[in-house]
């Protein structure tokens, strides 16, 4: 079957720089798809790309079967909702949402229940008065959404659409978008640089970096199995380490680091290759004492951090590695080892995360 | 010590600018006021002030002559009043029209093009204005640069009558008052968030559609600025018409210029230059009751 969204070999160059390098990616009709990646990353360069402000230099962008090409910012069946909202300061709120409708030419009559019909979906019923300058961060972002939304758009393109909120806000409006996506089935693509924000958000992400795609999978997916170090290093907190590949021991793969390290992968890997491993902080557990838990050795607290569920230390271990751990507070009487005092971690064998190249 | 010299440096910031206002333009107002009520005498002044303080006091005996004067032989006054205001009124709305696309295109341009064209703009003020005038009659006038290459080229035969008529007064005041307007046109467009374009045209909206729902609107106090900036000193303008104009073109500002020199009768130019003073009130009064009822 086709895919609903189907972008090809998109290629922008700004002169000699290339902001997008050679994306293609194929979307299904009602994903909510992030594009996560830093400042710079060309991500807002493809959304612009998308929404017909900016010509590709390469690629090709097909919604709905329908070549973009020479399509007008104005005809697509594309909306987009701005980082900064860009509601019109001189507008009142329903007039604001109203606008797209009325270049659509629908009769007063609907616009007026469009517009009622809106304001219900993003809990604003009331201001339909209200100028975009009394109103709060929330509600604006809102206004602008229910505008995006006027024209039932086939995509709606979402800039950074919760940076500017607060970060109680955030979490309400995240679940709230996640909502009328799913009532509405629209098709969403958001932008972000805020990896909490994609990991919440979405069905899919894809990792831009440098203009490119570097992977493409679930939330899950994203965080659990980075293919690179830098998606590893991206999303969420991480520790790196370098081991090589030594012998294989029943289902275990015995690596060789300052300490003998036993892995569970489905990777073939090769005797005397050099691996990158990754670990995440919530897989590995410290103990003031040791337990004989495979993969066990003595740390060195370095540092540590109270984040009320949860406390992250920094740790040293033997051969000077460094390691994020996160411990739960979820027993409510665990004693904490304090600082510079000394501790061990084990991890399960298949939780570590070997990396490409 | 210290909050002392701070609290008298907000007095001075306050007063200085107050007291500056009120001795160099208050009082003369107040004085022309006093003047326009006064007799007239043949004397130095040519006038008996209405509001004399002296030995014996303060005395105040306005008189309302010179009003009833100018009421009496309103005919006189209401066509030089007439070619004032629309003469100012047509130079408005030319510079207007002439000033808002070169404005939108300074403000749209990148910003080192911006500075470039903003100092183009204010170029002409570095020059003095009556010799722009005369450099304007020389290229209008019937043996002028225009004529001449015309003629010559082939084109026309006779010289076109381009002096004496309004296509050289308003080619005259749109060259003096062009950048007055241009100025804060280009301030409020240059305010405009290019995001707020783009969601407009992400919206729907065609080129025309921007222009008429969202620039236009937002530029509004930028156009009531403009119009207010042009249209206050042509209203008493007489020196561009005088050198550009015919002889039939008599400006308020030249009525009381004559009645002033010529007549020395100063009550009654006093008299003409209040009336002429509330006039030009009456637009920004209507200006402002606009602004704060209209767009914020």
């Amino acid at each position: 079957m086709h895919p609903f969204i189907r972008i090809q070999n998109i290629q922008k160059k700004y002169g000699k720089l290339l902001a997008v390098d050679d994306v293609s990616l194929d979307l299904e009709r009602g994903e909510l798809f992030s594009l996560l990646g830093p400042s710079g990353c060309g991500k807002t360069t493809l959304l612009r790309i998308l929404a017909g402000f900016e010509t590709p230099t390469e690629g090709s962008v097909e919604i709905d079967g329908q070549d973009m090409a020479h399509v007008d910012p104005a005809d697509r069946p594309v909306n987009i909702m701005f980082q900064n909202y860009a509601l019109f300061p001189h507008m009142s709120v329903s007039r604001n949402i109203a606008y797209g409708l009325k270049r659509a030419s629908f009769s007063a009559n609907e616009i007026d229940v469009r517009v009622e019909e809106l304001l219900n979906l993003v809990h604003l019923s009331g201001m339909e008065e209200r100028k975009p300058s009394t109103l709060s961060g929330g509600q604006r972002q809102r206004v602008a959404l229910a505008r995006a939304l006027a024209r039932r758009p086939k995509l709606l393109l979402l800039d950074e659409p919760l940076a500017a909120l607060d970060k109680k806000l955030r979490s309400e409006t995240q679940f709230e978008l996640v909502n009328i996506q799913e009532q509405l089935g629209t098709t969403f693509i958001v932008v972000t640089h805020d990896q909490e924000e994609a990991m919440t958000l979405s069905t899919r992400i894809g990792v831009m970096n440098d203009g490119r795609l570097v992977q493409l999978g679930t939330p899950n997916e994203i965080y659990e199995k980075p293919e690179t170090r830098f998606v590893a290093d991206f999303v969420g907190e991480i520790s790196f380490l370098e081991a090589t590949v030594k012998e294989r021991t029943g289902d275990f793969w015995v690596l060789a680091a300052a300490v003998p390290i036993h892995v569970i992968c489905e990777e073939d890997l090769i005797f005397g290759q050099k691996v990158n491993l990754a670990i995440r902080p919530e897989k590995l557990t410290l103990t003031s004492e040791p337990t004989g838990h495979l993969n066990e050795f003595p740390v060195e607290i370095d540092d540590w951090a109270f984040y009320g569920a949860g406390t992250q230390y920094r740790l040293i271990g033997p051969g000077d590695i460094k390691l994020k751990v996160y411990q739960s507070h979820n027993h409510p009487s665990q004693t904490h080892p304090k600082r510079l005092e000394k501790g061990y971690v084990h991890f399960l064998p298949d939780a570590l995360i070997i990396l490409e190249g | 010590m210290q909050s002392f010299l701070q609290k008298f440096g907000r007095l001075l910031v306050i007063w200085l600018p107050v007291g500056w206002l009120s001795i160099f333009f208050i009082l003369p107002l107040f004085e022309m006021v006093n003047v326009s009520m006064s007799e007239a005498r043949r004397a130095v002044p040519p006038y008996n002030p209405a509001l004399q303080i002296g030995k014996e006091g303060i005395s105040f005996k306005p008189v309302i002559d010179n009003y009833l004067l100018i009421y009496e032989y309103w005919e006189d006054y209401l066509w030089p009043a007439v070619n004032s205001i629309r003469l100012a009124f047509f130079s408005t709305l030319y510079c207007l029209l002439f000033a808002y696309p070169m404005a939108l295109w300074i403000a749209r341009s990148r910003k080192t093009l911006q500075h470039i064209l903003l100092v183009l703009v204010l170029m002409p003020f570095w020059t003095s204005s009556l010799l722009r005038m005369y450099a304007l009659i020389g290229l209008l006038n019937p043996n002028g640069v225009i004529n001449d290459f015309l003629i010559s080229a082939g084109f026309i035969v006779a010289p076109i009558q381009m002096m004496q008529t309004d296509f050289s007064i308003y080619s005259g005041m749109i060259l003096t008052y062009l950048p007055l307007m241009i100025l804060p046109l280009y301030a409020s467009l240059v305010r405009l968030d290019d995001s707020v374009l783009e969601a407009a045209a992400d919206l729907g909206a065609k080129q025309w559609d921007i222009f008429r729902t969202i620039i236009l609107p937002l530029s509004m106090p930028g156009v009531i600025a403009g119009c207010l900036l042009v249209f206050i000193p042509a209203v008493g303008e007489f020196v561009i018409p005088a050198l550009l104009g015919g002889p039939e073109q008599l400006m308020l500002g030249k009525v009381i210029w004559t009645e002033f020199f010529r007549n020395r009768d100063w009550p009654v130019a006093a008299a003409i230059a209040i009336i002429l003073i509330v006039i030009i009130i009456l637009p920004i009064v209507y200006a402002r009751y606009q602004d704060k009822e209209g767009i914020t």
